[in-house]
């Protein structure tokens, strides 16, 4: 009963979404308030409906109702419990109803927010929300419907895949798609003012709280992947420019370069067509993804079972929605008021430098990522783009992006002096050669990208550090004062010093990894390999009984300079519903380091194994749940809540304690 | 300075990071794209040795031996021909006699194939995109088996 309530709920939500477009654009172009005023009520009924959809999935699979096609294709009854509520969404149907769910509760938020945004831009970005919406709901009814039922019903489900068995499962997804999805709001807004015809800074304050949000998420998401990635896969490497990874990446790298456009325009009310340009970029980018990932046009991790049907139904989403965006920005872009100029050497020309070396490390991610299916579509020639080509044309990139940024965090806005800058920035600089050279001396050498590395990582936490500390103290100054003045540092300059420092951090764990050792050994119990500065044993080896599968586990002591230090263990298991077998890498974490260890077959009474020592190596996600932090600070930056700010008040915004008190 | 020296030097700076942009793509081209072959165009092609290529097909049945350390020799098949491969490392999980494989490296002067990565299918009913092209181009493609709801590949190297 319930699932046909679900499906029942979800075309409503179709109906509902055309509503929501039709109407309240149509009153709008007549400024006609009660039409208007439609657009709020029908996206939150949108997402009620899609609320119910989702749940009544959810219920199917706790359930174990095996009489719905999903639930049978990818759930069994043994599994437990949090496995049945994560596989909702471990499989294409029920992803794509938690995309469109992402998608409507975007476009609630927007229609309750109490943010003050103009009238007419609410209702058009709801507008554009709507098509959106409308577009996947019909994409999911007609080629993907996740309550289709099945008669007879088996006695017993097909469970779900084993890699997908982990609580990985419970938050990579939901992460990025609310990362993914969340561009979507941006994308809208984006739409709304090309429309309007208008845009302005009152439009840049509305929209970036979005873009943040989306921002942090798609952050965490991409992290949180590569996390388990890291120890589901067995193989210890936590990022494989995989074209779905890079899939992410891209609207990431977008993303990013978005976030910092739109603080030129808020500040300088600049650069407003390249934003414009980079809102529907960005995405663009995610909808890619999103057919990378379902059509089957590759093979990956990622991918979902392939049905040449969805691949073309997304593909003409894709093709309207980018070409439409596209069309939309050629035919009204010159109709905006362009925004002033502004002199290269000063904070929004190092910001323009950021979107420059963004878009073109995004750009050569882009090509990397296409290039072999446009290859193949066009000459046959199968081609695999791996690591190194990425390795050779987005790192460097990066690299110069990194270098560059303390430099413009010190540059003032409007009219920056460089010598200043290059003097506000050269403790960091000494702090980071000081680093560079320690590290040389202790690892006696290393490779030189290695050392770079750890010196640019110390010299961006370093220049967090500086920027917080040259924004509140001055020479002679008392440090109570100091303190007093830090904590009345705006938070969004707070969020920009901890983000920029999350990078830093980010960068160390990378660069640490040129030092991981891999040893690859067949032990026999009581024998011993060498990774790192541990000497590691195994102890034995033993079957063992899980929920739904039977695994051969392995226990390992970790011995350093003659004392046992730790244990650990590693598995590979059985699962006898899919006739499948998973490697379960033991892991033991020692301060930021990692001891990891990942079994292969056995014979002969000996156990393949293979050994990891990864240094610092959880400074990869760290740094980039620091950046999550930094961009979190800066929204809930009280001039954020403010929403639009009083003509007169905005030069005063900009001074720390001037700010008035939030009036919320 | 002047408007029309801004907007010089923005134009100028975006050309320059592009230029660099472009500059590294074309260069990365040239030796860093790996191709694929089936073991047919292997031998048709004369791929010379040294080369780095992805081999894809299926794992010849009784083609396997397992030597000291953890290195395997296998040989992959498109039924039609044969590529004989040596491999040191853990295999993927679901590695076996007879299923679809890629796997990644060079060949050998004597003809083999030093295998760097080995990429292995994750799922019973489910074969690389590009094995099946390859089996098609032979011939002894069995034809589409039912797809498994999500399918995923698991990677060693």
């Amino acid at each position: 009963m319930s699932v046909e309530v679900g499906h029942y709920a979800l075309a409503l939500a179709l109906a509902l979404a055309v509503i929501q477009v039709v109407l309240p654009f149509w009153g709008a172009r007549a400024r006609d308030a009660a039409l208007m005023s439609i657009g709020p009520a029908a996206a939150v009924a949108v997402f009620v409906c899609v609320l119910i959809a989702f749940a009544a999935l959810v219920k199917a699979h706790v359930t174990s109702d095996f009489s719905v096609v999903n639930v049978v294709e990818n759930s069994h009854s043994l599994k437990p419990l949090l496995y049945k509520v994560t596989g909702v969404w471990g499989n294409h149907e029920g992803s794509m109803l938690l995309w469109i769910l992402v998608l409507a509760l975007f476009g609630a938020l927007v229609a309750v927010s109490r943010r003050s945004v103009p009238e007419p831009l609410r209702t058009d970005t709801l507008a554009v929300q709507g098509v959106v919406t409308i577009a996947f709901l019909a994409f999911v009814l007609a080629t993907s419907d996740p309550f289709a039922r099945v008669f007879p019903a088996p006695a017993e489900g097909q469970d779900l895949n084993p890699i997908l068995q982990d609580i990985g499962l419970a938050i990579h997804p939901p992460l990025l798609y609310v990362g993914y999805v969340g561009y979507s709001i941006v994308f809208a807004f984006a739409a709304a003012a090309l429309i309007e015809g208008r845009i302005d800074a009152v439009w840049a304050r509305a929209v970036r709280p979005w873009s943040l949000v989306a921002w942090i998420f798609l952050t965490l998401g991409i992290a949180m992947g590569s996390y388990w990635a890291y120890y589901e896969l067995g193989w210890g490497g936590f990022w494989f420019w995989d074209p779905v990874e890079n899939a992410s990446l891209m609207p990431w790298l977008a993303g990013t370069a978005l976030m910092h456009s739109m603080l030129v325009m808020e500040k300088r009310d600049a650069l407003k067509v390249w934003t414009l340009l980079l809102a529907i970029l960005t995405f663009s980018l995610s909808l890619l993804g999103t057919f990378l990932v379902r059509s089957g046009v590759l093979t990956s991790v990622h991918t979902f079972a392939t049905d040449p049907g969805r691949g073309f139904f997304i593909l003409c989403i894709l093709v309207a929605f980018i070409g439409g965006g596209f069309a939309l920005f050629a035919w009204r872009a010159p109709v905006l008021k362009q925004g002033g100029l502004f002199a290269p050497v000063s904070r929004e020309g190092a910001l323009v430098l950021n979107n420059l070396l963004l878009a073109s490390a995004c750009a050569t991610v882009l090509i990397g990522t296409i290039y072999p299916l446009a290859l193949e579509a066009l000459t046959g020639d199968k081609i695999s783009v791996g690591a190194p080509f990425f390795e050779l044309t987005f790192l460097p990139l990066a690299l110069a992006l990194l270098l560059l940024v303390p430099f413009g965090q010190a540059l003032a806005w409007k009219r920056g002096n460089l010598l200043g800058a290059a003097q506000r920035v050269v403790a960091a600089l000494a702090i980071a050669v000081v680093g560079g050279a320690v590290t040389v001396a202790v690892t006696r050498g290393g490779p030189v990208l290695a050392v770079f590395g750890v010196g640019l990582g110390l010299f961006l936490v370093a220049a967090g550090v500086n920027e917080v500390v040259a924004r509140s103290w001055s020479r002679g100054m008392p440090l109570s004062n100091a303190l007093r003045r830090a904590f009345g540092l705006p938070r969004s300059a707070w969020g920009s010093a901890v983000a920029h420092a999350g990078v830093g951090v980010v960068v160390l764990g990378l660069a640490a990894q040129a030092w991981s050792v891999e040893t690859l050994v067949t032990l026999k119990p009581g024998e011993a390999a060498q990774a790192g500065p541990f000497t590691v044993v195994l102890e034995g080896a033993f079957p063992r009984t899980g929920p739904n599968f039977n695994e051969e586990a392995a226990r390992f002591r970790l011995i350093e300079g003659g004392a046992a230090v730790a244990s650990v263990e590693a598995s590979k298991r059985f699962y006898a519903a899919r006739a499948t077998t998973t490697t379960e890498a033991g892991i033991r974490t020692l301060g930021l380091s990692q001891v990891y260890v990942s079994l292969g077959d056995s014979r002969d009474g000996a156990l393949g194994v293979r050994i990891y020592w990864k240094p610092f190596v959880l400074l990869i996600w760290l740094g980039a749940v620091v950046m999550a932090l930094g961009g979190a600070l800066s929204l809930s930056d009280r001039r954020l809540r403010l929403g639009v700010p009083v003509p007169s008040r905005r030069a005063q915004a900009s001074l720390p304690t001037a700010t008035p008190a939030a009036a919320e | 300075m002047t408007r029309k020296q801004r907007r010089l030097a923005l134009i100028g700076s975006a050309l320059g990071v592009l230029a660099v942009a472009v500059g590294l793509v074309l260069f990365a081209m040239r030796d860093t794209i790996v191709f694929f072959y089936g073991p047919t165009e292997i031998a048709q092609k004369g791929i010379g040795p040294g080369a780095r290529v992805r081999i894809g097909g299926l794992v010849k049945p009784g083609s396997m031996v397992r030597e000291a350390g953890q290195t395997v020799q296998f040989a992959i098949t498109d039924t039609a021909t044969d590529v004989a491969v040596t491999y040191t490392g853990l295999l993927p999980d679901l590695f076996r006699e007879g299923q679809g494989v890629i796997a990644e490296g060079t060949l050998q002067p004597d003809g083999s194939f030093r295998a760097a990565s080995v990429l292995a299918k994750h799922d019973e009913r489910y074969m690389p995109r590009e094995v099946a092209a390859a089996l098609k181009k032979q011939g002894v493609w069995q034809g589409e088996q039912p797809a498994a709801a999500s399918d995923a590949k698991a990677v060693t190297q």
